[in-house]
């Protein structure tokens, strides 16, 4: 443990780390070492727990239990200045600097070369240019770091975090807005910076990049730990297995027998839909009665998918009809007039009005559909309201409570009423359980059940698998923002639905991207 | 349906009382009151006469800020009204005079409504831009001058009577039942709750959360408008350099006192009327107080602290559900 040097020893060692906020439980007694010079892999989907456990190491978030070790010893950063100081460096997806201060003034922000109390341009640059130069940069270091493309940017805050002797370098979806040209050259920099002895902790969504960087990988679901491998003995499939996955007793579908899908009718198709740079052209055909599941990994389209299906994004091409008749979805209003519902992953931001009350916020896309002179009056609004608190089991069972105040399961229920209210023919639902109590859970995929015998058609995404099994008649699984696979009936069980997602050739995913 | 019973105004009347029993102290005469020639008379009526231009001015702001936007071109919008009104008003009906003032004012709601619903521009940038294109424009139609009338028509919408009540004091009677009656009638208020309370969500919801914004700023430059003639026709004439000047911060002011937040959601139109009667009761208290006019800004400074302060969640109560938002929200 004394030799820093020695490649097994420990730099990070995180110990039973809980934090919650409010009820929710964002992570419980999580564990996460990280060795010197090597560099490891945070993976999980969306809600994982990831960025809380990054924050909480950095001292963005307090702690509730559960203590950091560095170089052995223990240290409590309440700040992200105070956890730079320790020598843990984060570098954040937006970077973090002063697109309007040059490289250089970036680089020495708070620290500049000084003497008689004036700055010395000079000097600064002068080291500026040599500190880059390490990292392979011979640019102008006095443009404004703004007029560089977003990789240098990168590169200059990565720079100035080891610079200030950061032996902890933590990088949050690095390479989400780089090309292929601008990763390896940021991988090349990762490399560099290990043989230094410095710890890297990746955060990636993109698997490739992480069987091609890193050395070990864990992985959290949850906010719990799921394990810690090392990334050349761990198969693409077990690893998303260990993303997705719960206890993987092979479910299959529970509907599959329910009857053959084609005789359904038809409530909306889409032909060779699709928008350039968001999602591949795909068909998707959805029926009265039905249950369509997207099961992919974050990222894969999900809800791309779903939101062009609603209208809250305009394809580029392709044929939507309803019910057999043509139609253009250019705004969420054509999809609301046309009987589609949708609930949004993100229901804080936008999903609820949270200053207003259960009752306003049930009544809302009814009011919108029926237009500004036809209002419902005061008595329909708390006939309504009470109907649907009662009949989701909304609680407490207030409707004039501001819905802000509600748990997240409550919430997710007043935007389930919502739509209900509008008697809508197909409802999209993104990520419905995400981040609701385990009853609260079990209640609305009871509930998408109900709602597909009484004829509603819908399609969930769910990053559950054995969920989206449990209630799909059919699943579409997508792979790099494009639909790849559809299963149906006997066919659809955890284990198919893994083998697509994981199936090789995903390596196109950064063609096209810049 | 906090909308036009105060649910929540108990600050805003209590706020008023004490400030109008500050008043009586001041000036013994306060309360007074007398009928002459079929007219109201007394420092009372003149409250609300004086408050007209503001009281009109909140009734349009309120559902701006509602939004989770602001208009600061209201005052220059009065301005151009006032000046199209005394330019006109010699030589055309009332009917003309009226339609062509308030013309203007919603062609400046809607070019104020299309650069923030349409271009998606900031609020405040957009309706800077008219606040100070605004007094030009007017300059230009009074060409440089203080433009006077005599026209009986347009005298008499500012210093007539109804029914006792001086007339402008009428009209932002009628405006509010007018205003209230659209909004909480139709399921506007609703959707322009929502749209300020998190328009992503509502966009999502199916609600137009464009046009509702559009629609908003176009009422508001109305209102401004209407304002703007009535502060002409007070004093025979328009005077576009000062006509409206600053009184869009008195607006404002109103809202923010009537306890609608600036970053949008929940509004009241009969608070933020209290609001605008407040501002006006205090400035009138220290007029008649004999005190110098320089005090003015000073004790409004402080009521306005103290009426904010008296509203704030913390200090009434509400600090329980205050918290528990942000826990949820975090």
């Amino acid at each position: 443990m004394e030799n820093s040097l020695d490649p097994a020893a420990s730099l990070l060692e995180v110990r039973g780390i809980s934090k919650s906020f409010g009820a929710v439980r964002a992570l419980q007694e999580v564990d996460f070492t990280l060795r010197a010079g090597e560099i490891h892999a945070l993976l999980g989907e969306n809600g994982a727990g990831k960025s809380t456990l990054i924050k909480v190491v950095t001292g963005v978030f307090p702690r509730d239990a559960g203590i950091v070790r560095l170089g052995g010893e223990e240290v409590a950063p309440r700040s992200a200045k105070a956890a730079l100081q320790a020598g843990i460096a984060t570098v954040y997806q937006e970077v973090n600097l002063l697109p309007n201060l040059s490289v250089a003034q970036n680089l020495f922000l708070d620290r500049q070369p000084m003497r008689f109390g004036i700055v010395r341009e000079g000097e600064m640059r002068r080291r500026a240019k040599t500190l880059l130069a390490d990292f392979g940069l011979d640019i102008d270091v006095s443009a404004p770091l703004g007029n560089y493309s977003v990789a240098i940017q990168h590169v200059t805050a990565i720079a100035r975090a080891v610079d200030l002797s950061a032996r902890v370098l933590i990088l949050d979806e690095p390479t989400a807005s780089l090309d292929r040209h601008e990763v390896e050259i940021l991988f090349r920099i990762m490399r560099q910076l290990a043989k230094r002895g410095i710890g890297i902790v990746f955060v990636s969504h993109f698997l490739d990049q992480v069987y091609e960087i890193s050395d070990r990988i864990t992985v959290l679901r949850n906010g719990r730990l799921v394990d810690e491998r090392e990334t050349a003995s761990l198969s693409r499939l077990e690893l998303i297995r260990m993303m997705l996955g719960r206890e993987l007793a092979e479910t299959t579908s529970a509907r599959a027998s329910a009857g053959a899908q084609t005789t359904r009718e038809v409530c909306a198709s889409f032909e060779g839909y699709g928008k350039a740079g968001y999602v591949a052209p795909f068909n998707l055909e959805l029926r009265h009665g039905e249950v369509v599941g997207l099961a992919g990994l974050l990222g894969s389209g999900r809800t791309e998918t779903a939101r062009l299906v609603f209208g809250a994004e305009r394809a580029d091409r392709g044929q939507a009809r309803v019910e057999g008749a043509p139609v253009r979805l250019q705004s969420p209003r054509d999809g609301v007039r046309h009987g589609f519902g949708y609930c949004p992953e993100e229901r804080k931001t936008d999903g609820i009005v949270a200053e207003l009350t259960v009752r306003e916020n049930i009544v809302l896309a009814l009011q919108a559909k029926r237009g500004l002179h036809r209002p419902l009056s005061r008595r329909e609004q708390d006939e309504i309201a009470s109907r649907y608190v009662k009949m989701l089991d909304i609680r407490p069972p207030d409707p004039e409570r501001p819905v802000g105040l509600l748990s997240g399961g409550n919430q997710q229920k007043v935007l389930l009423a919502r739509w209900l209210a509008t008697s809508p023919r197909l409802l999209v639902l993104d990520e419905p359980t995400r981040g609701i109590d385990v009853g609260a859970h079990a209640e609305i995929i009871r509930l998408i059940r109900e709602l597909c015998d009484d004829g509603l058609a819908l399609l969930v995404i769910s990053s559950e698998l054995d969920e989206i099994v449990t209630y799909s008649d059919r699943v579409v699984v997508l792979r790099d923002r494009a639909h790849v696979e559809e299963l149906a009936g006997e066919a659809i069980d955890v284990g198919s639905i893994l083998a697509a997602i994981a199936a090789d050739g995903a390596s196109v995913a950064h063609e096209g991207r810049a | 349906m906090t909308g036009l019973l105060p649910r929540r105004g108990l600050a805003q009347i209590l706020a008023l009382i004490v400030i109008l029993a500050v008043d009586r102290v001041v000036s013994p005469q306060f309360f007074d009151l007398r009928l002459q020639d079929g007219r109201l008379f007394g420092s009372l009526v003149d409250v609300l006469n004086r408050g007209t231009p503001v009281a009109l001015l909140s009734l349009g702001m309120v559902l701006v800020i509602a939004t989770r936007g602001i208009d600061l071109s209201v005052g220059a919008v009065m301005a151009i009204s006032g000046a199209i009104a005394a330019s006109l008003a010699d030589t055309h009906s009332l009917a003309v005079v009226l339609a062509a003032a308030l013309g203007a004012g919603l062609i400046c709601g809607l070019w104020n409504g299309f650069l923030v619903a349409v271009l998606g521009m900031q609020p405040i940038v957009a309706t800077l831009i008219l606040m100070v294109a605004g007094r030009g424009v007017a300059q230009l139609i009074t060409e440089g001058r203080i433009v006077t009338f005599s026209s009986p028509d347009l005298v008499w919408l500012g210093n007539g009577s109804i029914l006792g009540l001086p007339v402008p004091v009428a009209i932002a009677l009628g405006m509010l039942i007018l205003t209230g009656a659209v909004v909480r009638g139709s399921a506007l208020g609703l959707l322009i709750e929502a749209t300020g309370g998190n328009a992503r969500a509502s966009e999502l919801a199916g609600v137009g959360t464009r046009a509702m914004i559009l629609a908003v700023y176009v009422w508001c430059g109305v209102c401004a408008a209407l304002a703007g003639v009535i502060a002409a026709a007070d004093i025979m004439g328009a005077d576009a350099n000062n006509a409206g000047l600053w009184l869009e911060l008195d607006a404002i002011l109103a809202v923010v006192i009537g306890g609608t937040s600036l970053f949008g959601g929940r509004f009241s139109l009969v608070l933020a009327v209290l609001g605008a009667l407040i501002i006006q009761t205090m400035n009138t208290g220290i007029l008649l107080s004999g005190y110098p006019p320089e005090f003015n800004l000073l004790v409004k400074a402080v009521v306005v602290l103290a009426v904010l302060l008296l509203q704030s969640p913390k200090l009434s109560g509400f600090a329980g559900v205050v918290t528990r938002l942000r826990g949820t929200k975090a």
